[in-house]
């Protein structure tokens, strides 16, 4: 036995410590495992959303014929009187399953003529599963999705086609053009039209607002600022008449427009045959993408995939959210975030500055410095509360009455909107901003500090030519995590402004371009509204997952961005230490 | 050293033996009865120290003696620190630097700075050498590159960065960041450079480089040199002068100190026999 042989265990765990390596390195593989695991479940369930399914027929037992998607398989415990039953062919395969039984869980689309988009079908009731060929699917504008055959391709109501293979080379002939149509329909409508409307209440509030004025002139019982007033009302009167007939002819213009473009493309429609026989013609234009499922290639497979991911982040939602793409939503999330990051920033830096470079270090910096950390341990949802009060209700309200007192009651600033978000947020995460900027000055060494005073430089000289330079990639840390914060927080944002749907995004082509008033649409409330207030909630999960995958993605593109420009300022401004 | 000798130095405080050759210079710098607290403790002791003027001056003892206290009291950077409290005074070119009226923005540039370790600024070459000139408003490009070729030349380093000016500082050797922040504190046409170890973090070449440098700054300017190393002192400095525990305890030539100190503990620490 050598002398130095372990003697009992203590000593050895005290000693060697590997005990305390097993122990620290599981802890941080727990933490792995957690995230990487939560992870995965996003991404697999998010990548295979818009993969597209093959249509499955059922042929039940009772006759019925039932087709579409089938989107879940389980196993689920028949009671017993019911497995008695069965046939003895069923009997046997629910034994051998230990008395369970498969089922499917479909979807079988055509809402408006079936009232329901999913259906259970469990095995022991169907006779027969098929897959046609020429079974469509189509994604349309309203109802959901349609499975069918189709039968007729009708122009103007004559039927040109009936054959499958002269049905599809017609819907491939007119389909892009009648959607081109629609979609400069769709232009007309909410553009051009959209102006109009917001200069017809622009022209509206002006003669309010000579109202007001004429209402306060007689108030005041000043004979002269009566009469000028009066002559304003009456010059504002005869102004607004002059421009609601011009308003009306051209409203009556595009009105015109949009006829002659639904004309067009309103004639062309298919006649499909739904599986149980019903009849049902579909217009052309209402088709947003179609496809026989059972005879695609692996190729067309995958075209239609990123279709549809393209679709999901460049177009309007539809159906409650449930269809179409998130456009809305991801503009206004990362133009919430930049407002944030543009407001904290700052805000975060120079109170940082003050209490790292200005004040004498004492208890009251303590305490500060205490309570600021504290902030961060504050509710969300408690800021939403005090975003909402203060910004909205305070501060907008002063402003509607100050700036906008015609629209009144119609609140402008005094209601939720993406500016009050952003300012919530940047309160949110300002104890980040502040504690990693402060951070980051601490880690400027005094003797750069102190060359720079010995150069003859001030106290603001040394703190903008040698400090903040110095710190900034220390400060861009900050920025990072108070974006990812921010990009991230929900709660807050129902209460300041944040939408299940908003008609009108915060940057367009209507002057003033950007309008801070307004209410957004937001991934993270996305999410929860899909997931908790859909009505159809099993269509809407799997874009849950889908729309988690694309916040994470843009928060992960985001920092990268940041980091990156975090890397190059970290290059020019520390590079070796000493 | 005695356990006496501490004693007596606490007790009565000390008379600082000067040489007598000090008198035939011509004085820059003149530190009189100058006391310097650190709240209630005191760090330096009734320092009466003239500098002559262009010549170099070692400031030597061990660590804690406060040497490099007294050079950064003379350009007031112990200002920075809260509790700092002085009593006497300093002049230079007979004026008071802690009279009300003085800027110390003026000040500072009269008195150029090499710190311990090399700190340059976050910023290109030709930035950081003519920081100070650019914190004072100088913004005429033409003098910005004629002071920073200058101050490079004088400083040696010209060779080696002038195609590199646009690059950053951190990108030079730990003895090239040295000169520059040499030739920095030279860009303002300083009276008086004052050094604090600037060989302690270097190699023995750049030691011997920086060491020739300063033998060369001797024609313009006045050098005050804090140092560890004795014989850097006496390679580099005309006059040297012995603190120790916030006293200064001798003062005077070089060669004189070093060859025949006029007092024990002088002899003591230079012969190695403490500190």
């Amino acid at each position: 036995m050598s002398k130095f042989a372990r003697k009992n265990y203590k000593i050895f765990f005290k000693s060697k410590g590997e005990p305390m390596l097993w122990l620290t390195g599981g802890g941080l593989i727990a933490a792995l495992l957690m995230i990487g695991l939560l992870l995965l479940l996003v991404i697999k369930n998010g990548m295979g959303t818009f993969w597209p399914d093959p249509i499955t027929h059922f042929e039940l037992k009772s006759g019925d014929k039932l087709m579409g998607e089938v989107t879940k398989i389980e196993y689920f415990k028949l009671p017993q009187e019911k497995i008695t039953l069965l046939t003895e062919q069923d009997r046997n395969r629910i034994e051998k399953n230990s008395g369970r039984e498969k089922r499917f869980l479909l979807r079988i689309g055509n809402f408006e003529l079936t009232n329901e988009h999913f259906k259970w079908v469990s095995e022991f009731e169907i006779a027969k599963i098929t897959y046609p060929e020429d079974a469509m699917i189509l994604e349309r504008l309203e109802w959901g999705r349609f499975y069918g055959f189709p039968k007729e391709f009708r122009i103007d109501g004559k039927v040109v086609a009936t054959d499958m293979k002269s049905i599809m080379k017609n819907y491939e002939e007119y389909h892009s053009k009648v959607r081109y149509l629609w979609s400069e329909k769709v232009e007309i409508e909410k553009k051009e039209i959209g102006k109009l409307n917001h200069k017809i209440e622009k022209e509206r509030l002006k003669l309010k607002e000579a109202k007001l004025n004429l209402q306060k002139a007689i108030d005041s019982n000043d004979q002269d600022r009566i009469k000028t007033a009066q002559e304003k009302y009456e010059r504002a009167e005869k102004d607004f008449n002059l421009f609601t007939q011009w308003s009306k002819k051209e409203y009556d213009n595009y009105v015109k427009k949009i006829d002659d473009l639904k004309k067009n493309y309103e004639k062309y429609a298919i006649k499909f045959v739904t599986s149980d026989g019903k009849e049902k013609e579909i217009k052309l234009f209402e088709i947003v993408r179609s496809y026989q499922a059972n005879a695609l290639s692996f190729w067309d497979k995958t075209m239609i995939y990123f279709g549809r991911w393209v679709e999901f982040q460049t177009d309007h939602p539809r159906e409650a959210n449930s269809e179409g793409g998130v456009f809305p939503a991801i503009f206004g999330t990362v133009v919430m975030t930049l407002l944030m990051s543009l407001f904290v920033v700052p805000f975060g830096v120079i109170a940082a500055i003050y209490m790292k470079e200005y004040a004498k270090s004492g208890k009251i910096i303590s305490i500060l410095r205490i309570a600021i950390n504290n902030l961060a341990g504050v509710p969300s949802i408690v800021y939403g509360v005090f975003g909402l009060g203060f910004f909205a209700y305070t501060i907008g309200a002063s402003i509607d009455q100050l700036f906008y007192e015609a629209k009144l009651p119609n609140p402008t600033f005094g209601t939720g909107g993406i500016l009050w978000a952003s300012l919530t947020l940047a309160l949110l995460t300002l104890p980040v901003v502040i504690v990693a900027t402060e951070e980051a000055i601490n880690a400027v060494p005094n003797s750069l500090r102190e060359g720079s005073y010995a150069c003859g430089a001030t106290k603001w000289q040394t703190i903008r030519n040698i400090v903040l330079p110095r710190a900034m990639p220390g400060i861009m840390t900050g920025f990072i995590l108070s974006m990812s914060r921010g990009a991230g927080e929900v709660a807050p944002l129902m209460l300041t402004g944040a939408v299940k749907l908003a008609p009108e995004m915060p940057v367009d082509s209507i002057y003033p371009f950007v309008h801070l008033e307004r209410s957004f649409m937001h991934l993270g409330f996305h999410i929860y509204d899909l997931g908790f207030q859909s009505q159809n909630s099993d269509a809407a999960i799997p874009m849950v997952y889908t729309t988690t995958l694309l916040l994470i993605t843009i928060v992960v593109l985001l920092n990268v961005m940041a980091i990156y420009i975090r890397n190059r300022l970290r290059k020019k401004f520390i590079g070796s230490v000493f | 050293m005695t356990v006496d000798f501490l004693d007596e130095l606490k007790e009565n405080g000390r008379k600082t033996v000067y040489d007598p050759s000090l008198k035939n210079e011509d004085i820059l710098i003149d530190i009189q009865n100058f006391r310097l607290f650190y709240g209630e403790k005191q760090a330096l002791f009734d320092i009466n120290m003239p500098i002559p003027m262009g010549k170099v001056t070692a400031l030597i003892g061990p660590s804690g003696c406060g040497k490099s206290t007294l050079l950064r009291s003379m350009n007031r950077l112990n200002d920075l620190l809260d509790n700092v409290r002085i009593e006497g005074d300093i002049l230079l070119d007979g004026e008071s630097i802690y009279d009300k009226s003085v800027d110390l923005s003026e000040l500072r540039k009269k008195m150029g700075m090499v710190a311990q370790k090399p700190n340059p600024f976050p910023m290109s070459i030709f930035d950081n050498v003519v920081y100070p000139l650019k914190i004072a408003g100088v913004k005429k490009r033409s003098i910005l590159e004629e002071v920073c070729e200058r101050s490079l030349v004088y400083a040696g380093l010209w060779d080696e960065v002038k195609d590199r000016l646009r690059d950053n500082a951190f990108g030079l050797s730990g003895g090239q960041q040295q000169r520059l922040c040499i030739a920095r504190a030279i860009a303002p046409e300083p009276e008086v450079i004052l050094m604090d170890e600037p060989c302690s973090a270097l190699d023995p070449i750049a030691t011997y480089k920086i060491e020739e440098l300063i033998l060369s700054l001797r024609e313009k300017y006045t050098v005050v040199i804090v140092t560890h190393n004795m014989q850097q002192a006496a390679r580099v400095s005309d006059f040297t002068a012995f603190m120790y525990m916030g006293y200064l305890i001798e003062y005077g030539n070089t060669i004189d100190i070093f060859k025949k100190p006029r007092v024990k503990e002088t002899e003591d620490y230079i012969t190695g026999r403490f500190g």
